[in-house]
């Protein structure tokens, strides 16, 4: 344990993290583009900046650890002024259309500019330009609104592990590329979308079927219905349509997803979906209500249970179902129709 | 999985063998690359030149077929060096010297020869492994799609008790399941022989305890298994199939066996959220709702039981699974009605030992792993720790054997089938996303380039495949990932799709099908 003093006040904290761990667990909000708990402290953004004791410099608190004794200003008036001066600098060199950006309201860049009152960018002078990255089927890449935090990099690198994109350039020539720029196409890019889930602006964004505000969206947390790897995930609901997935924190995949998980939903509210019990008459179907397809059924377990016995029936149960209706059809097949002959496609 | 998703990242060595680790399950991939960053050594084994081939520290590319043999092999040079755990198989194991009785006759020579690998790499692989601290197996239907898949997979457990690795955190035998509840559906007794929790239906006092708490008489004879009911049925012996959320017309092996099969039935109900290529041929459909519209749990297969949760409405008049089944139930005469998902997990926990302390109010925030047998328990991150479930592990000595259909002068190759990253299984859900049609459009069988030359077949170009059960055109993919005489299919397509190939041969304990290996001919179709 070591003893600290933020903001005049005393703290008892765990030796070996850092001030903004500490902060973190303290419940004092620092501010941060590039952070990621999950990644090696990077120090980038200089946004978590503040103010300790002996000194010369503001330091960046996500990568400056407690030492006993330390004494560390968080908001006094030069930390605030530092951080004003970043992001005056980020929006200098960002496009100013907060208004139509698919990010905004979970924009970081726009929270923090809000927080910390900075209504415009004040460095007049060259800005980015550069070609929208569109070749991805599920996600944009916009260099134009990039704040080269490099957490989409390091996601990339440290957790994903492949290595698709990586930062080129030098300066104000700084940019997020693929090998030798030639696009996410033409990458080793998975279209995982662990990129997208970390980007803090609206340089990377999932491509939207639907349009939705960020504030119309509703989450719930959930399985992913895919492999057999149970990812948790967050379905974003607008209405009563299903218009995007997210990474959800925690075991197993810890905010990591693949591209079925991230991007594979649209089948949810495809028109294709059956949404009528349909029965067939003279070799087509024809849409029915539920009790006619119940009595049909019935009927027919009625007369062939009398006419063949229960072992001419056969169950397929479902890998895909949940454990619940897995639970209800055995017992239907083996207590009701007088079968064991249940099975489902785990050797499939 | 004996351990769970998470320990990965501390194991020292990793084995994969029978399992594109990387692209069927795409987030154990990112553990195990992870691993590797902070030292873990990788050996991979497979037909196929796999992503994590790159990434290993030896790579056996095996004959499709041979896995037995490998492990075999593996396990004569651990022997042979002694470097097998001694401690751990005096004190935790039976049948040691079977076993090594067995495995002397595996030498060098005779594994390289049957698995179509150097020597060399096997004693690596081999040393890597027992000199390993926490070393841990994955594999997936590459060991389990065989007729000898439940042999292989005793091989596999061999291994892992020889150097001790079952009962240990970051090791262990893991089996990567493919679906997102098919380990669930194995627990709740998806299966012609287990009530819920693996609970025999032959045993008497076990059907006595289902008779009681059920209140119905039920069967004691152990069921048919889905192979088994597709030869009953074409022969005219079943007359009626319920089939829920099932696609066999593209999944099943021989498809032309399973068409006629499923038209010879006198009624057939499908339940689904698609008119799948198998509802097409049902006499009744019913309209399931899809994940996001009901509650209930799903387990993964780290053994972890976990929410789903409702988030829309049911599209049009769809109902979810658990609510037809209820209404149905009713109408048979059950006397029970369930208020909810929730209501059906307490009766579960009821009947079902591994799911005693599982209720949806302990894993709101985070998934329990089984066995949980009471409210108390914390769930179990791996199994057999302290002593192994059974008192002692077994050895079960097991020889390799050819796969039930070899290659002759008719049928030259050998054809593999397995998975993609972009699909999922038969496509219903995965086939009506864009980007992943955009990504991943048709049906394709990869081709070795030298091959390819051979018949002067050239990248995109369609040909015919033909085996003893069918034929079908799909597209040439020209790679060096795989043997001149190995063809390898994803089976995810209905349009030539790969299963009007694949053997219908069976496993005699698991009855699962050899998918992974028939004998095929290649024809150049022209333009």
């Amino acid at each position: 344990m070591a003893e600290i003093t933020i903001n005049a006040k005393k703290y008892q904290v765990n030796s070996g993290i850092t001030i903004l761990e500490a902060c973190n667990r303290l419940g004092i909000s620092i501010p941060t583009l590039c952070h990621d708990d999950r990644l090696e402290p990077y120090a980038a953004c200089r946004l978590c900046v503040v103010e300790v004791k002996g000194k010369k410099n503001l330091q960046t608190s996500c990568s400056t650890k407690i030492r006993d004794g330390m004494v560390v200003e968080t908001h006094n008036k030069r930390v605030i002024n530092a951080r004003k001066e970043v992001l005056d600098l980020l929006f200098s060199n960002h496009p100013e259309d907060c208004l139509t950006c698919e990010k905004a309201g979970g924009c970081k860049l726009q929270d923090y500019c809000y927080e910390y009152g900075v209504e415009e960018g004040t460095y007049v002078g060259e800005k980015k330009d550069y070609h929208i990255d569109d070749s991805n089927p599920f996600y944009t890449y916009d260099p134009n609104k990039c704040i080269l935090c490099g957490k989409c990099v390091r996601v990339c690198d440290e957790l994903q592990c492949t290595n698709a994109i990586g930062l080129g350039n030098r300066g104000f020539d700084s940019k997020v590329v693929t090998p030798f720029d030639l696009g996410l196409a033409t990458s080793n890019c998975v279209s995982c979308g662990n990129c997208v889930a970390v980007c803090p602006v609206g340089a990377l964004t999932p491509k939207k079927k639907e349009k939705y505000r960020t504030w119309e969206i509703r989450k719930v947390k959930t399985t992913c219905s895919y492999c057999g790897v149970g990812c948790q995930i967050e379905l974003l609901v607008k209405g009563d349509k299903v218009v995007g997935v997210e990474p959800a924190r925690g075991t197993p995949n810890d905010g990591l997803l693949c591209v079925k998980g991230r991007f594979g939903y649209s089948f949810i509210n495809h028109s294709d979906r059956l949404k009528a019990p349909l029965i067939k008459r003279n070799g087509e179907f024809e849409e029915a209500t539920w009790e006619e397809a119940y009595d049909l059924i019935i009927d027919k377990i009625s007369e062939i249970k009398e006419e063949y016995g229960s072992e001419s029936f056969a169950g397929l149960t479902s890998a895909r179902c949940t454990n619940e209706e897995n639970y209800l059809f055995q017992k239907m097949f083996r207590a009701l129709i007088g079968t064991n002959n249940v099975d489902h496609c785990a050797r499939l | 999985m004996t351990n769970s998703i998470e320990e990965i990242i501390n194991t020292d060595a990793i084995f994969v063998i029978g399992s594109n680790t990387t692209e069927n399950h795409p987030i154990i991939g990112t553990y195990m690359k992870r691993a590797l960053k902070r030292g873990a050594k990788l050996i991979v084994a497979d037909p196929r030149r796999i992503e994590l081939a790159d990434y290993a520290d030896v790579f056996l590319q095996i004959k499709p077929g041979s896995n037995i043999a490998l492990l075999n092999g593996m396990m004569n040079v651990i022997i042979e060096d002694e470097l097998y755990d001694k401690n751990y198989v005096q004190s935790n194991t039976e049948n040691f010297e079977q076993l090594k009785d067995l495995i002397k006759d595996y030498t060098l020579d005779v594994v390289a020869k049957i698995c179509g690998v150097d020597k060399e790499d096997i004693i690596k692989a081999a040393r890597i492994y027992a000199e390993a601290d926490k070393a841990g197996i994955y594999y997936a239907m590459g060991i389990t799609q065989h007729t000898t898949g439940t042999h292989s997979v005793m091989s596999i457990s061999n291994l892992s008790l020889l150097c001790g690795n079952v009962g240990k955190e970051s090791a262990g035998v893991n089996p990567l399941r493919g679906q997102n509840n098919v380990q669930g559906a194995c627990d709740m007794g998806g299966l012609p022989a287990d009530f819920p929790g693996y609970q025999k239906v032959f045993k008497p006092e076990i059907q006595k305890k289902f008779e009681t708490i059920w209140e119905e008489k039920l069967p004691n004879k152990a069921g048919l298994t889905v192979p088994e009911m597709m030869n009953e049925a074409e022969k005219g012996n079943i007359k009626f199939m319920y089939i829920m959320g099932e696609n066999p017309m593209v999944s099943d092996p021989d498809l032309n066996h399973v068409k006629k099969a499923l038209t010879d039935i006198d009624f057939l109900v499908v339940q689904d959220i698609f008119l799948t290529e198998t509802a097409e041929l049902a006499d009744i459909v019913l309209p399931a709702a899809s994940f996001a519209e009901k509650d209930g749990t799903f387990t993964n297969t780290e053994r972890r039981v976990q929410r789903i949760r409702k988030a829309i409405e049911p599209v049009g008049e769809a109902k979810a699974d658990w609510q037809i089944l209820d209404e149905l139930m009713r109408k048979l005469g059950h006397d029970k009605e369930y208020s909810g998902p929730g209501d059906i997990m307490d009766e579960i926990r009821t009947v079902t030992p591994q799911y005693g302390g599982i209720t949806y109010d302990r894993i709101e925030e985070e998934g329990i792993q089984w066995p949980c047998p009471d409210m108390s328990h914390p769930g179990t991150k791996y199994l057999h720790k302290g002593t192994v479930a059974r008192g002692k592990g077994l050895f079960m000595a097991v020889d390799h054997r050819d796969s039930a259909e070899v290659v002759d002068s008719e049928y030259p190759f050998v054809f593999t089938t397995g998975r993609i990253l972009y699909h999922y299984h038969t496509r219903s859900m995965t086939g009506r996303v864009e980007g992943l049609n955009e990504l991943a459009p048709e049906s394709y069988v990869e081709i070795n380039e030298v091959t390819a030359n051979k018949f002067d077949i050239s990248n995109g170009e369609k040909v015919r495949l033909t085996s003893r059960r069918g034929s079908i055109v799909t597209t040439a993919k020209v790679t060096d990932i795989i043997d001149e005489d190995v063809l390898f299919m994803p089976f995810h397509y209905a349009e030539g799709a790969a299963n009007y190939l694949t053997n219908t041969k069976l496993d005699e304990t698991a009855k699962i099908p050899e998918l992974k290996v028939a004998a095929v001919r290649i024809e150049k179709l022209g333009s």
